[in-house]
Order: C-alpha cells, then sequence, then structure tokens
C-alpha cells in the first residue's frame, strides 16, 4: 500500500506538471482552434527567465515571479503580432500550425543563445523537508502546483463564463464570422489568447523548475506531454484536459513501478494513438460536445 | 617628391623578404574534429577552447622546433555523417599529420575507416571501447577517455571494499547510459555483486522515485546511477527526499561543480568515481598529476571563466602527446602514431597517467579515477 502510494504521488507530481502545460495548451485552441506547438518553449523561457531575475539580478521571489509572467505574455503577444496576425486571415489551420513548430525552433534557438546548453533550478516556493503522507513522501513545490491549478482552473471559468470580455472570446471561438457581425473584434481575442496563453506556459516553467530543473531544449518533451494530455482528456474542455494531464502521469507512473520504467513512454504513446483512433473527443467529453465547441 | 619615390622600392623589398621569411617556415598542420554544435556540443566546446588555448601556448613557445603549429578545427555538428566529410576534408585538402577527435563514440566509429585507410594517427576524445578494440582492427587510433568500464571496475571495488553485494542500477537510454549499463551488467560477476533491480528513464524525465524505490523494494544495498545532465541532479534530489538509507553512487559524469549547486543538500554523501581534475587541489603536492592539472585549470579558468571539466582534459592530453610525438619524430604519421605508442609510458595527463601499449591504445584503467564523496557542497576524495 505504501509503495502504491508513493507511486501515485510520483504519478501526481508529473501529472501536475502535465496538467499545467495540457491547460495552456487549451486556451489557445479554444479561441483560434489552433495547436500551439512552442507552448513547451514557453514554459522553458518561464523557468529561464525566472532564474534570471532571481539568481542573476537577485530580485526578491514576487517580484521575479510577476516579471517572468509580463516577460511570458510579452513574447507571447509578439509571437501573434509577428507570425500569427500577418496570415491568420488566409491560412489554414495546418499552416499555423507548422508556424507555430517554426517559432518553437526560432524560441529554442534564442534561448540557447541567452542562456547556454547548461541546467538552471532555483529554491522551490517554500523551502523545508519533503510532507511524509501515510509513509510517502510528497514534494511542498507540488502541493503549490496544485494550488496553481486550481486557482489557474478558477480564474478561466470566472474570467470565460462572468466576464464580458472572455464571452467575446467564447463566442470567437464557436464562430469567428456571427462574432465579428456582432462586433466583437476577433483579432483582438486571438492577441489576448497569445497572451494568456504566454504566460500561464510561464507559469508552468516558473513552477516546475524546482521539481525538475530546467534547459533550453526541455521543450519539444513537454509539448508532447502536454499534447498527449489534452487529446486524453479532450481538446477543448479545461477540465478535461487537467484531468488527463494527472490521469497520464499516474498512468507512467504505475507502468514504470508495476511493469517496467523502460515501458512508460510507449504506454503514453499508445494512449495517444488510441484516444485519436477511437475517441478523439478524449474521454472527458463526447463526441458531440467537442464537435460544438468546434462548429 | 623623388626622395619618397625613391624610397618606395626599397619598403616593397624588404616587406617581401619580411613575407617570404615567415612563410619559409611552414606550418606543421594537424586536425580536430569536435562536436562544437549539436547535442554533444557540451563535449565539444570545452574541447575546441582547450586546444585553441594550447595552441596558441606552443606557437607563443616557439611552435615546434621553429615552425609554427596550426590546428584546423572542424564541427561535426554531433553528426556522423559530417564527421566524415570533415575527417576527408583534413586528410585530402588540408593534410593534416595527425587527427584529434571526434567527440563522441558514434562518430569516431564513423571514421576510423578512413583515416585507417589514409594512414593517419588519429587520438579520440570519446569512451566507447570499441573505439580502440580489437586493437588489432585499430592500427592508428587511439583515445584519452577513460574506458566507462574502467569507471564501473573504480565503483565495484569500492563496493567490495564495503561489503555491498546487491545494487540496483538506473541507467538513463542514451548512448551514455547503454553503454554504462553494458558495462555494470557485465562486470558484477567478477566483483561478486548481483544486480537485484535494473530501471532506466529517458532524458529529460520529470521524477525518479518510482525506479529508486523498485530497487530498493529489491533488495538493493546502494544505487548506481548512470547518466550527466539534469537527469542525475532529479535523481539525485529522488533518493534524498525519499531518506533510502542506502548510499547513491553516480557514474565518473558526476563531476561538475553545477551539479552540487543544482542539488544543494540532497547531494550530501554521494559517492562518485571522478577524474583527477576535479579535485586537484585536495591532491598531495607530490602527486605526478598535479602540477599540470593545477596549470591547466587555472589557466583555463582564466580565460574562459568557466572549468575544463573532464572532456577539456581529453583534448589537453590528446594535444600534448601530439605535440610531444612532433617535437620528438617530426611531422610524419606513421612516426607520429610509433611514438604515441611505444613512449607514451607514465606519462601523466589530465585525466591519467597514461601507459599506451601495442595492447592498450587507451592507456588509461580505473586507478585514474578516486572514488570522491560529497561533503558539505565539496569534493572530498575517500581513502
Amino acid at each position: 500500500m505504501e509503495l502504491f502510494l508513493q507511486y501515485f504521488f510520483s504519478g501526481l507530481t508529473v501529472g501536475a506538471i502535465y496538467a499545467l502545460i495540457a491547460l495552456s495548451f487549451n486556451i489557445i485552441y479554444n479561441t483560434t482552434s489552433i495547436l500551439n506547438l512552442a507552448q513547451g518553449e514557453f514554459v522553458v523561457l518561464g523557468g529561464l527567465v525566472m532564474w534570471f531575475f532571481l539568481e542573476k539580478l537577485k530580485l526578491p521571489y514576487g517580484t521575479s515571479f510577476l516579471l517572468s509572467l509580463s516577460i511570458g505574455g510579452l513574447v507571447g503577444l509578439a509571437m501573434e503580432r509577428l507570425t500569427i496576425r500577418p496570415v491568420l486571415k488566409t491560412a489554414d489551420p495546418l499552416l499555423l500550425i507548422l508556424i507555430t513548430i517554426a517559432f518553437s525552433i526560432l524560441l529554442r534557438g534564442v534561448l540557447m543563445f541567452l542562456f547556454g546548453k547548461e541546467p538552471y533550478g532555483y529554491p522551490p516556493l517554500s523551502e523545508g523537508e519533503p510532507i511524509v503522507l501515510w509513509g510517502a513522501v510528497l514534494q511542498r513545490q507540488v502541493i503549490w502546483i496544485f494550488i496553481f491549478v486550481i486557482l489557474i482552473m478558477i480564474f478561466l471559468y470566472v474570467f470565460f463564463n462572468q466576464t464580458m470580455f472572455g464571452r467575446a472570446m467564447k463566442a470567437c471561438a464557436i464562430d469567428r464570422v456571427s462574432a465579428k457581425l456582432m462586433g466583437i473584434k476577433t483579432t483582438q481575442m486571438v492577441m489576448v489568447s497569445f497572451i494568456l496563453s504566454g504566460i500561464f506556459a510561464s507559469l508552468a516553467g516558473i513552477l516546475i523548475t524546482p521539481i525538475t530543473f530546467v534547459e533550453y531544449d526541455k521543450g519539444p518533451l513537454l509539448t508532447i506531454k502536454g499534447f498527449t494530455s489534452a487529446i486524453l482528456g479532450g481538446l477543448g474542455s479545461n477540465w478535461g484536459v487537467m484531468a488527463g494531464g494527472f490521469l497520464l502521469g499516474i498512468l507512467e507512473s504505475l507502468t514504470a513501478g508495476y511493469i517496467h520504467s523502460g515501458l512508460k513512454d510507449v504506454l503514453a504513446l499508445l494512449i495517444l494513438l488510441t484516444m485519436l483512433l477511437f475517441k478523439p473527443a478524449g474521454l472527458f467529453q463526447t463526441a458531440e460536445q467537442a464537435r460544438l465547441r468546434k462548429l | 617628391m623623388h626622395t619618397w619615390r625613391l624610397l618606395v622600392l626599397p619598403i616593397l623589398f624588404l616587406l617581401f623578404m619580411w613575407s617570404w621569411g615567415h612563410t619559409s617556415k611552414e606550418p606543421i598542420k594537424i586536425g580536430a574534429i569536435l562536436s562544437i554544435t549539436g547535442p554533444a556540443s557540451f563535449i565539444g566546446e570545452p574541447e575546441k577552447n582547450t586546444i585553441l588555448m594550447l595552441a596558441e601556448q606552443v606557437n607563443k613557445g616557439g611552435g615546434i622546433n621553429g615552425r609554427p603549429l596550426e590546428v584546423i578545427i572542424e564541427d561535426s555538428k554531433s553528426e556522423e555523417t559530417q564527421a566524415v566529410i570533415s575527417a576527408k576534408k583534413l586528410i585530402e585538402k588540408d593534410k593534416v599529420v595527425a587527427i584529434i577527435g571526434p567527440s563522441t563514440t558514434g562518430e569516431s566509429m564513423a571514421i576510423i575507416p578512413i583515416v585507417t585507410q589514409a594512414k593517419i594517427p588519429m587520438i579520440s576524445l570519446a569512451a566507447g571501447t570499441s573505439i580502440t578494440e580489437p586493437v588489432s582492427e585499430r592500427y592508428w587510433i587511439f583515445k584519452t577517455a577513460q574506458y566507462d568500464r574502467s569507471a564501473v571496475e573504480a565503483i565495484y571495488k569500492y563496493m567490495q571494499k564495503r561489503g555491498i553485494k546487491k545494487v540496483g542500477i538506473l541507467t538513463i537510454t542514451t548512448g551514455f547510459g547503454d553503454q554504462g549499463r553494458k558495462a555494470l551488467l557485465e562486470l558484477a560477476p567478477k566483483f561478486g555483486i548481483t544486480i537485484v533491480a535494473d530501471e532506466r528513464y529517458k532524458p529529460k524525465d520529470s521524477d525518479m522515485t518510482v525506479q529508486l524505490l523498485k530497487a530498493k523494494n529489491a533488495g538493493a544495498e546502494a544505487i548506481i546511477n548512470w547518466s550527466v545532465g539534469p537527469e542525475q541532479i532529479i535523481v539525485t534530489k529522488n533518493w534524498h527526499a525519499l531518506k533510502m538509507g542506502i548510499p547513491l553512487f553516480q557514474s565518473h559524469g558526476w563531476g561538475s561543480k553545477r551539479n552540487l549547486q543544482l542539488a544543494g543538500p540532497a547531494a550530501e554523501g554521494v559517492i562518485a568515481p571522478l577524474g583527477r581534475i576535479v579535485v586537484w587541489d585536495k591532491l598531495p603536492d607530490k602527486h605526478p598529476q598535479k602540477k599540470i592539472l593545477k596549470e591547466f585549470e587555472e589557466s583555463y579558468l582564466a580565460r574562459y571563466k568557466s572549468e575544463p571539466g573532464t572532456f577539456g582534459g581529453h583534448a589537453y592530453d590528446a594535444f600534448m602527446m601530439v605535440v610531444e610525438a612532433l617535437k620528438k619524430v617530426g611531422p610524419d604519421p606513421a612516426k607520429i602514431r610509433d611514438y604515441i605508442e611505444n613512449n607514451i609510458k607514465n606519462w601523466p595527463g589530465i585525466s591519467g597517467i597514461f601507459n599506451m601499449s601495442p595492447k592498450d591504445h587507451c592507456g588509461l584503467d580505473a586507478s585514474s579515477f578516486e572514488m570522491v564523496i560529497v561533503k558539505k557542497g565539496d569534493w572530498e576524495i575517500l581513502p
């Protein structure tokens, strides 16, 4: 039992990381139907920039935190302005996805140039020995990640359902032409979704770096894992992708524990393929829900 | 005006004489193929820096018997194909008399047929056993990096002394991890050690708690982790968080101060076989390697503001062997090869004390490592 619990906690740790990335995937997808495959690089950016402010410039934790989030948002904005905006009207989604891949390569190169190839890390939000629960250990930082995941969920819920701006974004996602006819500035909505996604991905980076460290080329793996989580839970639904992240993390950890550690990524890819083949809408929504979302 | 015209001719003549005088001493050319960019760039970068620094020192000190030394450095981009192209260019176009590198085992294997055919001596900077073995087929090939096998032997010898019989191994799924795993599994019976758990993880994985726990539950009395980079720090942190009560051993890839900074208190008590470059300041003064270790570390640090590490050390040894051979026997590839094979004996370098022979083209064994433990955020040599 103690062993199972430890495997479970290890899965929660990894799952929390996946969930954060899957959520930032979802924000852009929801408003633009674009998969931003540079998401992992934004996570890396968040971690590296946070290190820069905290360890290099020795700024306080809170200041560094806010500055890093702003930089994440600004780079998101720059990405939208420079690469997405010019082609948004004419390009089909496939081209836009390719553009995000190109941007991810560019961003990775810039990060390598600025930070080099070494791994970086800094202390967690609250220092101290890991928490022991029923004989199994859980890192304190993981608790912080849970808290932030919940805060993000609440924020997204309130933003998209209670504010005018959020609802306008939602409308834009459902039907861009109708939204435009209602007087919503659709291009502005796309811009805001990129800023938000940049901020949340940076937040993910800031939070996971004390656990996993960060180096310039960590992005692609994070992108794949976040994407798998999003597909597993059902791209489009915030609750779904969050659950998908935790589920994937726990499944990986249990496979490594009870079958073999060499097989855990095989399992993740098998899940991805199976989902795409048999239930592309994801575990937590019906095909109809997904279609309605996409209309 | 007139005098000015009169002066032009002699000046031109002098200039011509001066430049002719320079070119008369044609440089001796050696080549280096290094992974300066690409995934193995963390290896190629310090190697390039080391060679540039040493070449400058040699030329400032009068070159090779009065002739300047020219090192042509090619970037293999960490790719086998590019390494092959570089090797062909160095041999056919630049006509080098010796080649240093490549940085990785795969690239070294790729160019072995080419240098063998061209009869040019090559000193690889990579660790793979197959680079210099079987020696009968590796007439022109040497290497200055220790065998992975030797690092494993150093760990197992230490475990034998401490009575550790059951170990769990964690290896990363890269070339480095694969080779380490192979050596760990092969050599265990020789030292009376049983591998009770053989766990793996992938590059950039975020948590290795599960693998560690499985090893412990299988009855391991010690853990050996084989990886380089952030993964080995994550393993260390997980090991510390779990309070496992059994020692953690790391590979010879552990020897970077950065690992200690990033792992912080979690690294306390971690044991690893490390090259002496890492602990040079803790060696006794009469140790034969101490003087060159100090010189190398200090001049590198002063010039590049970073540590040369083990990789820089491999380049240092290869470069110095070639320079010594050039000084003794001149720029003749066959003579250079013979010199390195027969005259590098009890030769203190950065990675260890070399003993080359027709049977061993690496010349280093387990004694080139010190077992080092982390104490209070610093290295300490274990007796």
